[in-house]
């Protein structure tokens, strides 16, 4: 899933109003996001889906409850682990980190 | 640890708290909502299909249109929102709150509970992978955000909740292979069924996820049928080229704060679960603490308005705000109103529910 997963045309909710764009820099490489968008939902728009790692097993973890709950989308955001990306804002110039374990 | 004191303090922000909260504001109390999110609107805010229920709780508008004529109506009203704010416990002390990072207790005179309604998970192998995720958050990323989670999607369990995001996902432009349900038959309304059929996807029903397989995230989906035992049916296997899984398998009534604070429950299955009992004005067992919406059991939005209502009420009457008789007066038809609701071809078990958790709540008087 490389290209843009963005919904530009809707039936019910009409075309895409443009948005401001910021620069967030996933492990050093820049993703571009809207302003004011989650996290996730840049790096989701990108293709990147794998947001965590499990500590003992190895396994990857992406967007779940998307709601703040479930902690599947934790990562570190400019060196603070623990980050719910799926309910925190995208800030110009962020720098996200994929988590491995308790970090 | 900092003090706040407020007079009617609602926990949530979905139908039910702004209803509530409307009603208890016009008949002259002064009311604080918190809601963990940073929008106004619960579960409607990410709804874009026109609403089932009774025209006076705005069926046939959408779920968000919805929201914001609640919200509008609330703040004309001078109702206080407090968004990112999230309440963490009902104590003797008063109810805990994290609000811009910081910890408050606020004293209320009386608390409407209003969290709604937690979505449940199922598990089969390769359910943690990335790409497979719950119903809301699916809604969430496409209808708010206008992201689409996955190109081609599997959806699991054909309730209403199923059926409508597996149609908003063909709204918003992604494939949708087949929604899986593992009852004998479709669980939703057969509107909502008849629309993504009409589309051209298939719901199986009788059937399963096997596993989900993928390296890092989803690659591939494999299904299996299940005979009258309940056991999988060998050689029924069905593979499916997706590369995200959606769960809608039901929701539960989120209920730890009513826990944590010590009101009553009653275990009913039709409910959603374990629901707090309560009296005809939703107060639960506890002195003060009300229940309204999902949290009392998981139904519509419209039972959620009309419960919303009468806590609201019953909250500013028990603040001296309106009489007894006043207070019965106005929440009559709200009563009314969830009587006719409950009262509809599938809904006798809910007006039998409603009936126990009354019955319960007056035995916990005694
Ligand atoms: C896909 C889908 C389709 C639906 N379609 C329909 C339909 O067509 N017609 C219909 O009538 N109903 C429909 N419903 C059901 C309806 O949306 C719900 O019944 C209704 O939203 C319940 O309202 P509520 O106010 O109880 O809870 P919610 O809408 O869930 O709101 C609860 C709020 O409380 C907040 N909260 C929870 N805990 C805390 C806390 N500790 N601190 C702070 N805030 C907290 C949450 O963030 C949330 O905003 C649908 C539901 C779904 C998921």
């Amino acid at each position: 899933m490389s290209q843009s997963m963005r919904i530009t045309d809707h039936p019910i909710l009409g075309a895409d109003e443009p948005k401001k764009k910021v620069t967030i820099y996933y492990e050093g490489t820049p993703i571009e996001a809207n302003e004011g968008e989650p996290i996730a939902i840049a790096l989701a728009n990108a293709g990147i889906r794998t947001l965590y790692v499990t500590e003992k097993m190895n396994k990857p973890r992406g967007i779940f409850c998307g709601q703040g709950r479930c902690g599947s989308c934790r990562m570190i955001v400019d060196g603070v682990p623990d980050v719910k990306t799926c309910s925190t804002p995208v800030k110009d110039g962020m720098r996200v980190q994929v988590q491995h374990g308790l970090a | 640890m900092k003090e706040l004191e407020r007079e009617i303090l609602i926990i949530g922000a979905g139908p039910a708290g702004i209803s509530a909260a409307i009603e208890a504001a016009k008949a002259g109390a002064k009311v604080t909502v918190a809601d963990e999110h940073d929008t106004i609107g619960g579960q409607l805010y990410k709804q874009i299909h026109k609403f089932f229920g009774a025209a006076d709780n705005h069926a046939g508008m959408r779920g968000f249109e919805i929201a914001r004529k609640l919200e509008q109506e609330a703040k004309e009203l001078g109702v206080e929102f407090w968004l990112n704010t999230v309440a963490y416990g009902i104590f003797k002390e008063g109810v805990g709150i994290v609000r811009d990072g910081d910890n408050f207790i606020v004293k209320a005179k009386k608390v409407i509970v209003a969290a709604g309604g937690i979505e449940n998970t199922t598990a089969f192998p390769g359910s943690t992978l990335p790409g497979v995720m719950l119903a809301g958050a699916a809604q969430t990323m496409t209808n708010i955000h206008r992201v689409l989670p996955g190109k081609r999607m599997v959806v699991v369990g054909s309730g209403n909740v199923g059926l409508i995001v597996a149609y908003q996902m063909l709204q918003a432009g992604a494939e949708v292979l087949a929604v899986v349900e593992r009852d004998d038959h479709i669980g939703g309304y057969g509107v909502h069924a008849e629309k993504i059929r009409t589309a051209g996807v298939p719901i199986l029903t009788d059937t399963i996820i096997k596993c989900a397989s993928g390296k890092t995230s989803v690659e591939g989906v494999t299904t299996v049928k299940l005979g009258a035992d309940g056991a999988e049916i060998a050689g029924s296997e069905q593979e499916f080229n997706a590369d995200t899984v959606i769960m809608a398998v039901g929701m539960a009534p989120l209920t730890e704060l009513l826990w944590n604070i010590g009101c009553r429950f009653e275990f009913i299955g039709e409910l959603g679960g374990y629901v707090p009992v309560h009296n005809e004005f939703m107060q639960t067992s506890v002195d003060g603490i009300y229940a309204a919406g999902d949290i009392t059991g998981v139904e519509e939005a419209s039972v959620a308005m009309e419960e919303g209502c009468i806590a609201g009420i019953a909250a500013a009457s028990a603040c001296g705000h309106i009489s007894a008789e006043e207070c019965s007066a106005r929440c009559a038809s709200h009563i009314d109103a969830l009587a006719v609701l409950e009262s509809g071809e599938y809904d006798g078990e809910r007006s039998a529910a409603r009936a126990k958790k009354l019955e319960l709540y007056k035995a916990s008087e005694k």
